[in-house]
């Protein structure tokens, strides 16, 4: 899958429940099929960004984990 | 459950230690970032939450009352507050870890669009105006609002 990032969320050193609450932010603001990477260092995003994407219908493409760092891919479905 | 697509989420916060609100504020904040139609239903000691930093009181009793209630900055934890030591102490030992303040999440509330509605019964009892409540506030709404608000949501919670 072609994966041209539209826009990146910098939510390092954002503790929870706002990694989460700035990636709905962020996704409003880019279009259908378009692709949002979020970074994020709460270890505790890698459960919770799953867990909106699951509820929320969008697709994670894929999420790896750096050094310290989460990097998140998400494609806005609706 | 709700009959459309759109779930819902309803809470009640009672409490009004900042300890609880805050733990409301989380869940309310992450429920409207998942899409969910949210509301907070403040009662009793719960309206210290959105009360401004105002004298609040008719009375004797009101005022007496006003005299003791903070605003969302000023209550102190349900554990551990040693007369305001202990609300010191978890400021900072929150903001050593950057963990988002009250004040904020009830702003990060009031952007995602949750609707806050106050109880009338309580501002009766304890004399508190909807001038004395921060201006996003819904009108105040009794026990029956909220009950129906509740039926239709797919989560509840009392806090």
């Amino acid at each position: 899958m072609d994966q041209v990032t539209t826009k990146t969320l910098d939510a390092r050193g954002l503790k929870c429940p706002m990694p989460v609450v700035k990636t709905k932010q962020a996704i409003d603001t880019i279009e259908i099929d378009e692709v949002l990477e979020v970074l994020a260092t709460d270890p505790g995003s890698m459960a919770d960004i799953t867990a909106w994407c699951k509820s929320t219908g969008n697709e994670l493409l894929n999420m790896e984990k750096g050094e310290g760092v989460f990097k998140f891919h998400i494609r806005r479905v609706k | 459950m709700s009959d459309n697509e759109t779930k819902k989420c309803s809470i009640v916060v009672f409490s009004g230690d900042m300890d609880k609100i805050m733990g409301a504020f989380i869940i309310a904040t992450t429920a409207a970032a998942m899409d969910m139609e949210t509301s907070i239903f403040f009662t009793f000691w719960g309206l210290q939450a959105v009360k401004k930093k105002v004298k609040t009181g008719r009375g004797l009793f009101g005022r007496m009352l006003g005299f003791m209630f903070g605003d969302i900055d000023t209550i102190g934890p349900s554990k551990m507050n040693f007369g305001g030591i202990g609300r010191w102490m978890f400021k900072k030992m929150m903001k050593d870890q950057d963990v988002t303040t009250l004040p904020e999440l009830r702003q990060m509330a009031i952007d995602l669009g949750i609707k806050l509605l106050p109880c009338q019964m309580s501002m009766d009892v304890m004399e508190i105006d909807a001038d004395d409540l921060i201006d996003e506030m819904e009108d105040p709404v009794g026990a029956a609002t909220y009950v129906l608000e509740a039926q239709q949501a797919d989560i509840t919670l009392f806090v």
